[in-house]
């Protein structure tokens, strides 16, 4: 195994362009690490990004929007008060990933590349409308968090491309996001289903809204009907009535030893009020 | 590829090592520097057995590499002693008996005294939180936690 330390994105992107065998980035390394001792990959290069300028900043733009570093921790996320106010949802759906040890080390730009159904962060990201900066091979690209992940452990992302920023939205006025997730014991598992909302109020009433559910089909999904039941109410009864049944409608859940198809996709239905309801206060500064 | 030469600190010496780039940081503390207080569980990240400090951070030394170790600073349990002397965490842990095989030991120890030096009176929830990455099948935790709990009672008083 050839181990690599580039100083920049575009010599990274190079040498996964002319690699010949296998190839893995290495930012926390909390899935490759376990991937290689498990014997499922075993890299022919291992490209380690995290001696590129600028992969460990959080950053605040002038339009109030946020940059994150690919090589960003969740425990950085966590202790960087300034962003976690702004985006609680996205910071605690992270901070649910793993132990102390794993927020050490873990990055959401790794959550997202795995590609599993069921990565915390990942319907958080989406909510909060987040859009990742991508270098390769034909230059540079930016394109939506829900349109990464094409599939268990499959992204959109070709060969000798690779992530090299993060973009998280400007908060702003009168919004809240939040991110639930279901698992059948109190820390440190995978979720059965995942909810990340992220809200804006005029008034009480809900101007913007994004819903995405994990764990409940082939990717993370992004359930625009699910916005449409709350987009022009007050969170109302009616408002949720019809919240709950988009989201069991979007549901397309496997069947497995933590949750039935019927379970899940009753989960996600109670989960997306929940969450609603959670970023609805939020956003009303409670 | 061969063998490469990384420069790290290890319990505040600086030691130089050559390693092959599959290594993890935990086989280069144990087969090559000899440290084997940090113990190998899982070899996955799940138990917490092989958790050192990497610039005063918490992580489970079997989901790093060795060479990632370049330029980084190192803490392990054997940098927990001042020679005979024991950390107070070390000491509470034999005195309530907070321990059975000790397989978990070092790495509970480690991470308890990161949680202590940033917040030096954490409650029961805390504790238990964060320690919750460090597995054990021996003891029922509730002597980890009173261990701990009366070593940070210690501490704070002595400071």
């Amino acid at each position: 195994m050839n181990y690599h330390t580039p100083s920049s994105f575009s010599d990274a992107s190079a040498i996964a362009a002319s690699a010949k065998g296998k190839t893995r980035f290495l930012a926390g390394g909390t899935d490759v690490l376990v991937q290689m001792r498990s014997d499922i990959i075993t890299p022919d290069d291992l490209i380690d990004i995290k001696q590129i300028q600028g992969v460990k900043d959080i950053t605040k733009n002038k339009d109030g929007s946020w940059t994150l570093g690919i090589a960003v921790t969740g425990a950085e996320m966590s202790e960087h008060a300034e962003f976690k106010k702004a985006w609680p949802g996205l910071v605690e759906a992270t901070d649910l990933i793993g132990s102390t040890q794993i927020q050490g080390r873990a990055t959401i730009v790794g959550n997202l590349c795995n590609g599993s159904p069921a990565a915390d962060s990942v319907p958080a990201q989406i909510a909060a409308g987040a859009t990742v900066s991508i270098i390769g091979p034909t230059g540079e690209r930016i394109m939506a968090v829900e349109d990464i992940p094409t599939g268990p452990s499959k992204t959109s992302l070709v060969h000798g491309e690779l992530i090299s920023a993060i973009n998280v939205p400007a908060r702003g006025e009168n919004a809240g996001d939040a991110y639930l997730r279901f698992i059948p014991r109190t820390e440190m598992d995978i979720a059965v289903v995942g909810c990340g909302v992220s809200l804006r109020l005029d008034n009480g009433t809900i101007t913007e809204a994004r819903v995405a559910l994990g764990a409940v089909a082939p990717k993370v999904l992004l359930v625009d009907e699910c916005s449409k039941a709350l987009i022009g109410t007050k969170l109302d009864e009616t408002a949720l009535k019809k919240l709950r049944q988009a989201a069991e409608n979007a549901c397309n859940p496997i069947n497995d030893k933590r949750g039935t198809i019927e379970f899940r996709t009753e989960v996600a239905g109670v989960l997306a009020v929940r969450t609603a309801k959670k970023a609805y206060n939020r956003a009303q500064g409670k | 590829m061969s063998n490469m030469h990384v420069t790290a600190k290890v319990n505040g010496d600086e030691v130089e090592f050559l390693c092959d780039p599959r290594e993890t940081l935990l086989d280069v503390l144990r087969d090559r520097l000899n440290l084997t207080g940090t113990k190998e569980g899982c070899g996955t990240g799940d138990c917490g057995a092989c958790t050192v400090t990497i610039d005063d951070r918490l992580v489970c030394s079997c989901l790093m590499l060795g060479v990632e170790a370049s330029g980084k600073s190192v803490g392990t349990i054997e940098g927990m002693a001042e020679g005979d002397t024991l950390h107070p965490l070390q000491k509470k842990f034999v005195e309530h008996a907070a321990l059975q095989c000790g397989i978990c030991t070092p790495g509970i120890l480690v991470a308890a005294k990161n949680l202590l030096e940033k917040n030096p009176d954490p409650n029961e929830e805390e504790i238990r939180y964060w320690l919750a990455g460090n597995l054990c099948r021996c003891t029922g935790y509730d002597k980890i936690i009173r261990a701990v709990q009366d070593a940070a009672k210690e501490m704070r008083e002595a400071s």
